[in-house]
């Protein structure tokens, strides 16, 4: 390399090659010629650094000159890996050397004896038609762009162009050409130019056309340059939206990520409307991989909009509820970068985060630990209060330092304290799912990873009892072999742990020991650890050690080293004086820095207990001669004069020879001579008097500012004058006062209030966007925050059901559990009631439905190849979680009952059981004998007659509640309801006064029920199927309307395994399928309810009817009715709402009654028969009024029939779903008019 | 998290950056370089820097430094682990991971660390997957792609991704199905002048290698797991079976990877199989000093020592060597005052040994400290520890493999003090 050129030089010299590094302009700077310079070998960031001489320069020349073609080698090849075969490189070359030729605008006359001049000539003319012929790869393009410079290098060959032509031409053409391979060839020289940081952005309009490209990785490529420069050339990335837009739909759900991931990845602020659309369809996406992806883009959308806030909470909170492991990692991460305060979005899912931990990938195991152990800082109570984790603590930490600082009485006063707060406490029992969370963890110490190892240990470290702490110290050992950089920072960690917790290392004390090899930066933290590891016991081991690495060669290891031993001097009391006498021979080192450093630590270690170290000062005032260091000379001199009454012949005359040296010595030493002068002078005023003088004069003359103020301040004060006075008498208890020892402190103490392997752990500062890690709680907060309402029903229809539910994800199920508890009481008793004509098994049946829901959702995931190879694990996990959850009662119990149903045995156990059973039985004998009228009143009666189950949870009462208020429907039968209804709404007027203000929604006034066809007997191949509103509240979920459905099987043979399949609702709208009917004998009937959410639309629910050989197309139809659900008003509040419901949200019809029609009662009747409402009282005698609200959107909907004279009347209803309102109206009239 | 990487070599040139958020200047380097010159040495810069916007957290890994920039808290393992990964992958992919490897395939680093980072958040970084993603070059495919025209970007859509069992890719196919093991020990010791060893542990991993079609489940069980003091496994092992059974049991990724690293407790004596006779002084006045060191075998169960080197960091003072071997070769390289005596094989009956002269700076005082020694030695065919592989079996298909199990020791962190 030759001699650097001068600054000057390179700057100016726009011929040569040295343009400046940094010149991102394409017009003058050129990209190719600053591309060469990149990856050529000159200096750093180009200054002042020499250009190499170009290799393939002088086989152009040679080339050039007119001789034959030379063979060039790999060897010969610039940036040859020595992979390639001769004749492949050969190839290469060439090509390389065509474009170069290209660039000469006059070629010299030597180059076309060359054999290939003639094919030369021809590309001249057209660049784009060589590059075709020679489909170079990637590198050997690289290559020529480097050789172009030379064009431009060589005065004389370029004749007076002005320099080259706008520089990316060739890769915009290359771009717009039709073949694949071109652009993908230019794509690559571009995403070269962007790896070295080159300016490639006015090719953006020609790249962002190739958006498009069917060929992958020149898509891949368009992706990365619009990833990268889309921010600033906004308006033009617009273009390339919509492709993504398309991608998004794309059935391929990896085409889908990777359109999601490309899409957040564009910086473009306009597209946040988008980007929040499409995010939120996507985390609802079927495929676990396009919601992971969509977790990856919540942060992404954040950082380009804060104000989306509140959206993307929402869409991590459902994706927090995601079961799959390829997920949670990434929502963690998501919920750490937007919304790490909102810690209670976790409750519900923290045992299936901790569950789910062992499989998730390894990064995000190290989010979701770091962000639990925040979560259980907040939610747990600290392990270590109790009395039996304090005694081990006592056992792991021993008090040294302690028994030698702090002073008896404290200590003293400490236990004492401690021990009043332990009489408080109550004894601690940990909450299980802080147990959890430490059982699921531990694995992880095991993993390759050292950030998960080091998660792990902090959690453990923060979180863990702390005799279960022990456990970590080995794994953070086992990271000591990995990389430096690993061990730096698992060295930082252990040196604070080990402050704390020495005992948890101290069996590791070797795997500290320091090697010659070692960088500095570890060795010094090593020898950190072993300082704190020193005890009693183990000094001696640790000084001999010590004593090995005073004579390092690394100075900087062997001053800490030094420091090392104050320490273990000051901390360990029995060693103090070995580890003086050690220091004081260091004294004579020859190394001036290891004597400096000496003195220091011996000035600190003196401090302790100087009256038995006049020696030793007096072998130190000699120093002062040969000492330089200013920190160790103003040490010396501090001691000297601090003890002068221990030395009093040698301080005044080290004083005098430092008066001597005053004007030369650095500040901090002139400050410590002033020092040992005015304390001098204060002892032994007769010897010093002058020389004190001599030093303030020379003090007071001095440059330094605090030199000179701290002279002026101690002659006031020692100097007795009329003026000082009344300080000079103090001037000796001033100067010569006791002054505590320095405690020698690690620099690691206290460092634990930052989470352990942090950023900010490491660098002892906050971090930007550091969360605190939160002191434990004094109280605990309510627990049941985790509790997820797992369906506690288990029922199946047959044993090996409920084998496979065991081996699925248990949390699999974690969708709308609210409902099923609900259902889960009240469908055994409603279904037995009300099933009057279906058989025992049927009722058990309909308890099922949520979990077919389930076992459908397993099926998906097994899709989604979540399949067996996990389930061991799973298995494991589900059964210590069943444990935790208490809850493991419920299902053996409900199986017995299930049992006990299908069974359906005479002699009744004991509880509540044994009545539904009873009951239910009745209901069915005296159905099948036809007595319909009773059944209902009877059925009813004996509901009553039951005590509350005593096992029942309150939940489970009101529901009760309810349904004692309530008379079970029996519904086929028209004469019985009519009285019941009539009833029911006549009392309802009575007990219910005006004061009630909020309308409170009522179990339905029964009336007669119709049913409808869903399957024809003909069409169904012997299969009938009619379905009925039942009018009951559905129980999974208060949105859907009820449909009970009646399959009666006509042919002889059986039919299993009677199911819904693939429900195709409309948009919003939701169906809850019946659990499956196994099978159904010929002749038999069965009832099964399901739900449907109509979304107030009386769009047909379509949905598949499987049985084991058929599929039958069916649709249910909801006349405008049923989609509502009575509501219980007075008269007022009636009144009120109406006044709401003015102008286009009424309707008003008038109608003729028809002569039967003309009753009270058969008003009544018809109304509520044709929409499922409840009455409102009425004072005026030809009024009617009923009220009811929609079932999905809970809109009320009035009705108010007046009766003129005759035979008219004016029927009225108020709601603000005026479509609601005219369709009611014209099925109300019609049921009139009947 | 990880906001961007810049790729710097030893001669402080940003070779290569890509940014996975807007973009960092260049200029935020400086404090890196900054931190650099101060360190003086290339292994004590601080693999975490702060600066006034920007936190810098680097590697160094075959002389080219990976400097991340990172804004907000992150761990730092969490960054210095994945751009491991990350050179692990280079290596992986390109041989070596040198600046002419980086360079010479820019664009597949590029679509690499794409794939590997989305957003700062690692998203794909099993070498399976990536390979799947991104065929790494061959000789072979980089001349069919010149003349067909095709490219390095696998067409067909990375399924691994989308598996829980991220790290085996579908559809493996072998004509022949091999499993080797190899179990390498590596001993790291300290051994003090007098020859007594202060500390000496063994470090063991297997790496093994697979090759074997379809979905084979394996189950590798030791005669002595006991042994085994502290385990970490690859994400494939499944934990339960280990807790219980001390079985090794998982499905393993296709090809090569590193199966489990375990320590061997440092309570158990080991042996050292080495022993080294030393003699080295310094003389005060004359400006020189004597060099004289003999290597032995202890007894090693009938192995023999083999690949035997000795690198030596003399002080700074040594000008010059003049040393004789009785076997293999010696060199000093004054720059770096590194002496390095490739011994070869150690024969009890001649041991060998390395004598001489050694030539000070005249005027300088003495080195008071002798250097130490660091010695490297492979035994085949020997697990030091003792630990055995007892079987291999294999479920889930149907043929049956060859199997084979190999067992080195070699020498790790092993320093004589002298």
């Amino acid at each position: 390399m030759a001699a650097s050129p001068a600054y000057g030089e390179e700057k100016g010299g726009s011929s040569s090659l040295g343009e400046p590094e940094y010149g991102h302009d394409p017009a003058s700077g050129g990209i190719f010629s600053s591309d060469y310079k990149r990856w050529g070998q000159c200096g750093r960031r180009g200054r002042g650094r020499a250009l190499p001489v170009w290799p393939p320069l002088q086989a152009l020349a040679a080339l050039l000159g007119g001789e034959a073609v030379p063979e060039p080698g790999p060897e010969r090849h610039p940036m040859g890996t020595g992979t390639g075969t001769g004749m492949w490189m050969r190839m290469v070359m060439w090509i390389g050397i065509r474009k170069l030729l290209r660039q000469l605008p006059v070629g010299p006359a030597g180059w076309q004896k060359t054999p290939e001049g003639g094919d030369v000539a021809e590309e001249v003319t057209s660049p784009v038609l060589a590059t075709e012929a020679g489909q170079p790869t990637c590198y050997s393009a690289l290559r020529a762009d480097e050789l172009r410079p030379l064009a431009g290098a060589k005065p004389a060959v370029d004749t007076g162009t002005t320099g080259p032509p706008p520089r990316h031409d060739d890769l915009k053409e290359m771009l717009d050409s039709n073949k694949d391979s071109l652009k993908l060839e230019a794509m690559k020289r571009i995403v070269a130019m962007i790896a070295r940081g080159k300016n490639a952005s006015d090719l953006f309009p020609a790249v962002v056309k190739n958006v498009a490209c069917k060929n992958i990785e020149v898509k891949k490529l368009v992706y990365v340059y619009l990833v990268r420069y889309a921010e600033e050339q906004q308006d033009l990335a617009l273009l390339s939206i919509s492709t993504f837009q398309r991608g998004l739909k794309d059935p391929n759900q990896l085409i889908r990520a990777s359109a999601l991931r490309v899409l957040s990845s564009i910086r473009v602020p306009i597209i946040v409307p988008i980007m929040m659309l499409a995010i939120k369809e996507a985390a609802s996406d079927m495929s676990p991989y396009v919601r992971k992806t969509a977790a990856h883009a919540i942060p992404k959308l954040y950082s380009l909009d804060s104000d989306q806030k509140d959206q993307l909470i929402e869409v991590i909170e459902k994706l927090l509820a995601d079961k799959t492991t390829l997920v949670a990692g990434s929502v963690v991460m998501a919920f750490e970068e937007v919304c790490p305060e909102r810690i209670d979005l976790i409750h519900k899912n923290y045992r299936k985060l901790c569950n789910l931990l062992i499989d998730v990938e390894e990064w995000g195991q190290v989010v979701i630990i770091n962000m639990l152990t925040r979560y259980a800082r907040t939610q747990f109570l600290s392990p270590n209060q109790n009395g039996l984790t304090c005694q081990q603590e006592s056992l792991l930490e021993e008090n040294t330092e302690k028994a030698f600082y702090g002073s008896e009485e404290e200590d003293a006063k400490d236990a004492k304290a401690e021990a009043a707060s332990l009489a408080k406490r109550k004894p601690y029992v940990m909450d299980p799912d802080h147990r959890l969370l430490l059982r699921n963890t531990k694995p992880l110490l095991q993993s390759r990873n050292a950030a998960v190892v080091m998660a792990v240990a902090q959690l453990y470290f923060h979180l863990a009892p702390k005799a279960e702490v022990g456990v970590i110290a080995k794994a953070l050992v086992r990271l000591l072999r990995s990389h430096s950089e690993v061990q730096y920072v698992v060295l930082q960690n252990v040196a604070t742990m080990s402050i704390k917790r020495r005992g948890m290392f101290e069996p590791y004390l070797k795997s500290f020991y320091i090697r010659s090899t070692d960088p500095t930066q570890i060795k010094i933290l090593k020898l950190e650890v072993l300082t704190n590891l020193a005890n009693e016991t183990n000094i001696s081991t640790i000084l001999r050690e010590f004593q090995t690495y005073i004579r390092s060669m690394d100075k900087d290891f062997v001053a800490a080293t030094i420091q090392a031993i104050g320490r273990c001097a000051t901390n360990i009391g029995k060693v103090r004086d070995t580890c003086l006498n050690g220091l004081v021979q260091l004294l004579s080192n020859r190394d001036e820095l290891v004597v400096a450093e000496s003195v220091v630590v011996i000035k600190k270690l003196l401090q302790m207990q100087p009256a038995q170290h006049s020696e030793i000062i007096k072998h130190m005032a000699k120093l002062t001669d040969n000492i330089q260091v200013p920190m160790a000379r103003a040490s010396i001199l501090w001691l000297i004069g601090e003890y002068c009454e221990h030395v009093p012949k040698i301080a005044p005359d080290v004083l005098r020879k430092m008066a001597k040296s005053f004007t030369n010595e650095e500040d901090i030493v002139k400050l410590q001579v002033i020092n040992l002068a005015a304390k001098l002078y204060l002892t032994n005023s007769k010897q010093s008097k002058l020389l004190t003088q001599y030093v303030l004069n020379l003090a007071k003359y001095d440059q330094n500012y605090d030199i000179r103020d701290r002279a002026r301040f101690i002659r006031q004060l020692i100097v007795p004058t009329e003026k000082s006075g009344a300080l000079n008498k103090y001037a000796k208890k001033l100067f010569l006062a006791q002054k505590p020892a320095p405690i020698l402190e690690s620099s690691f103490k206290d460092r634990d209030h930052f989470q352990l392997g942090s950023l900010s752990h490491l660098l002892n500062a906050k971090a930007v966007g550091y969360q605190e890690l939160p002191d434990w709680p004094d109280e605990a907060p309510d627990p049941s925050v985790r509790n997820v309402e797992v369906p506690e029903w288990t029922k199946c229809t047959s044993r090996e059901k409920r084998k496979e539910k065991v081996e699925k994800p248990f949390y699999s199920d974690s969708e709308g559990e609210s409902g099923p508890t609900e259902s889960a009481d009240s469908e055994p008793e409603s279904g037995s009631e009300e099933n009057s004509s279906s058989s025992s098994s049927g009722s058990s049946s309909s308890g099922t439905e949520e979990e077919e829901e389930e076992e459908e959702d397993s099926g998906e995931q097994s899709e989604d190849k979540e399949e067996e190879e996990k389930r061991p694990k799973r298995k494991d996990k589900e059964g210590s979680h069943k444990a935790i959850l208490g809850s493991a009662g419920s299902p053996s119990e409900e199986e017995e009952e299930e049992e006990g149903a299908k069974k359906a045995k005479k002699k009744a156990p004991q509880g509540r059981k044994g009545h539904a059973e009873t009951s239910s039985e009745e209901a069915s004998t005296s159905e099948s004998s036809s007595s319909g009228s009773d059944s209902g009143s009877e059925a009813e009666a004996k509901q009553r007659k039951v005590p509350p189950r005593s096992k029942a949870s309150p939940k489970e009462i009101s529901l009760l509640d309810l349904d004692d208020f309530t008379p079970p429907p029996p519904q086929p039968i028209p004469s019985s309801s009519i009285i019941s209804t009539s009833l029911v709404t006549d009392l309802e007027g009575l007990t219910l006064t005006d004061t009630s203000l909020t309308p409170t929604l009522l179990s339905p006034a029964f009336s007669a029920v119709k049913t409808y066809e869903l399957l024809h007997r003909m069409a169904g191949e012997g299969l009938a199927v009619e379905y009925c509103f039942s009018r009951r509240p559905f129980p999974g979920d208060p949105h859907m309307v009820a449909v009970q459905i009646q399959i009666s099987n006509n042919t002889d043979t059986e039919v299993k395994n009677l199911r819904v399949n693939e429900p195709k609702p409309l948009s919003g709208m939701r169906i809850q399928e019946f659990p499956e009917i196994e099978c159904l004998a010929p002749g038999d009937t069965a009832t099964v309810v399901m739900g449907i959410d109509f979304c107030d639309s009386t769009q047909a629910a379509n949905f598949q009817l499987c049985t084991h050989t058929r599929q039958f197309y069916v649709s249910i139809q909801p006349p405008v009715g049923e989609l509502m659900a009575p509501v219980f008003m007075s008269e007022n509040e009636f009144k009120k709402e109406q006044g709401k419901l003015m102008g286009m949200s009424e309707i008003t019809e008038k109608l003729t009654l028809p002569e039967k029609c003309r009753s009270d009662h058969t008003i009544v009747q018809q109304v509520t028969s044709a929409a499922n409402v409840g009455r409102v009282p009425c004072g005026a005698s030809n009024e009617y009024r009923f009220a009811a609200k929609t079932v999905t959107s809970g809109s009320l909907v009035l009705i108010t029939l007046e009766r003129r004279e005759g035979s008219t009347a004016q029927l009225t209803i108020n709601s603000e779903k005026m479509v609601i309102g005219t369709m009611l109206v014209k099925d109300i009239i019609q049921a009139l008019a009947q | 998290m990880i906001h961007s990487l810049f790729l710097i070599n030893c001669s402080g040139d940003i070779f290569l950056e890509k940014h996975w958020k807007s973009v960092v200047s260049q200029s935020v380097c400086d404090y890196f370089f900054e931190a650099q010159e101060k360190a003086i040495d290339v292994e004590n810069v601080p693999p975490v820097i702060s600066t006034p916007h920007h936190y810098l957290i680097s590697i160094y890994r075959d002389k080219i430094f990976f400097v991340s920039v990172i804004q907000t808290e992150v761990p730092p393992l969490f960054v210095i682990e994945f751009l491991h990964r990350v050179a692990d992958t280079f290596q992986d992919y390109f041989g070596e991971c040198s600046e002419t490897a980086i360079k010479d395939n820019v664009v597949i680093v590029y679509e690499l660390l794409e794939e590997m980072l989305d957003n700062g958040f690692p998203l794909a970084t099993e070498s399976n997957i990536l390979k799947e993603l991104i065929k790494p070059p061959t000789i072979l495919r980089s001349v069919v792609n010149s003349i067909t025209g095709s490219s390095n970007v696998g067409d067909t859509l990375p399924t691994g991704q989308l598996s829980n069992i991220p790290w085996r890719r579908a559809g493996v196919k072998y004509t022949n199905n091999e499993a080797y093991f190899d179990v390498v020990e590596e001993i790291d010791a300290i051994i003090d002048k007098s020859g007594s060893t202060v500390f000496a542990e063994i470090q063991g991993v297997i790496d093994s290698c697979i090759k074997l079609s379809g979905m084979p489940d394996l189950s590798l069980s030791f005669m002595n797991p006991r042994l085994l003091d502290d385990v970490s496994f690859h994400p494939c092992i499944r934990f339960k079976r280990w807790e219980s059974e001390r079985v090794l049991s998982f499905i393993p990724p296709d090809g090569n990877f590193r199966l489990i690293s375990y320590r061997v407790s440092s309570q158990n004596l080991v042996a050292i199989p080495v022993y080294v006779k030393h003699m080295i002084s310094f003389k005060e006045n004359t400006s020189s000093g004597r060099f004289d060191v003999t290597i032995g075998p202890k007894q090693n169960m009938g192995k023999t020592v083999e690949g035997v080197v000795m690198t030596v960091h003399m002080p700074k003072a040594v000008l010059n060597m003049n040393l004789t071997a009785t076997q293999g070769s010696y060199t000093f390289d004054p720059v770096t005052k590194v002496l390095t005596w490739d011994v070869g094989k150690i024969t009890p009956q001649k041991l060998p040994n390395l004598k001489g002269i050694v030539n000070l700076q005249s005027g300088a005082p003495k080195p008071e400290e002798n250097p130490s020694l660091n010695i490297q030695f492979k035994i085949q065919q020997l697990a030091i520890s003792g630990l055995k592989v007892n079987r291999l079996d294999m479920y889930g298909e149907k043929y049956k493999p060859f199997k084979g199990v190999k067992y080195i020791t070699k020498a790790g962190k092993f320093q004589v003090r002298t």
